[in-house]
């Protein structure tokens, strides 16, 4: 799965925005995955193969967000 | 200091005069393009080939910032990961930086979808970089109220300040 973790730097609005042009979440389910984010540290954003998920996390890089790859469990 | 951006029909869209067009140029240029090298590969002809680049973290934390592990716990995965991708990510940076500095004049700045893109992770990223070099926080706001204004990191968190306004209503027109 891939994890996006917290950071000073991020605006929540850009987090946000980001969650929803990279994955297609709608506005709600991004706003709750961005507080997830800010108020817990981190969060899951999506769970796939290992592939996809190096993808994703690629593309979240590309966005200047931190995420990371972790194996289920 | 301008008004942002907005939402018009031609695109979204900002007002800068010359101080902010110069400013931003400026920071962009010497904070992310002199900063984020052209991806590197080896000098093995295949390796070459296949863009195969480093495979270490590295040491500078604006750079590890930028660039970050992949595998929280797996540091054999994180070294593949990089080899593959940071060449790519690198150039996709730096061509992000190029497009937000070639479109970045005085006056009005209409940009089209795919430059309202680049904008916003050039920005992003020029925040990333000055945001690790301040070590700004989450409580910015309380932190400038007590440097006050003749602090010497002053102007450098107004700065920064300045390109948070601008990302953020940058995001509120593109929504």
């Amino acid at each position: 799965m891939t994890i996006v973790w917290n950071d000073p730097v991020n605006l929540m609005s850009y987090v946000t925005y980001v969650f929803q042009s990279v994955f297609g979440y709608a506005r709600e389910k991004a706003e709750k995955l961005m507080l997830d984010v800010h108020h817990k540290g981190r969060a899951v954003v999506s769970s796939g193969t290992r592939e996809e998920m190096e993808r994703d996390v690629q593309t979240l890089h590309s966005y200047g967000l931190w995420a990371t790859l972790q194996k289920d469990g | 200091m301008g008004h942002g951006f907005t939402s018009t029909r031609e695109g979204v869209s900002a007002h800068l005069d010359p101080a902010e067009a110069g400013v931003l140029r400026s920071l962009v240029a010497s904070m992310v393009l002199d900063v984020v090298e052209p991806g590197e590969t080896g000098d093995d002809p295949l390796e070459r080939a296949l863009r195969i680049g480093p495979a270490t973290e590295p040491t500078d934390p604006v750079l590890a910032r930028l660039f970050p592990s992949a595998y929280a716990d797996d540091d054999a995965a994180s070294a593949e990961f990089r080899r593959y991708t940071e060449g790519d990510l690198r150039d996709a940076k730096r061509a992000d930086a190029l497009t937000l500095i070639e479109t970045a004049a005085a006056g009005r700045v209409t940009l089209t979808t795919e430059e309202a893109q680049a904008w916003l992770r050039a920005l992003n990223d020029l925040r990333l970089v000055l945001g690790v070099r301040l070590e700004v926080t989450e409580e910015i706001r309380e932190e400038m109220a007590e440097m006050g204004d003749d602090d010497p990191r002053y102007p450098a968190f107004v700065t920064y300040e300045w390109l948070t306004y601008l990302q953020d209503t940058l995001v509120q027109a593109l929504w």
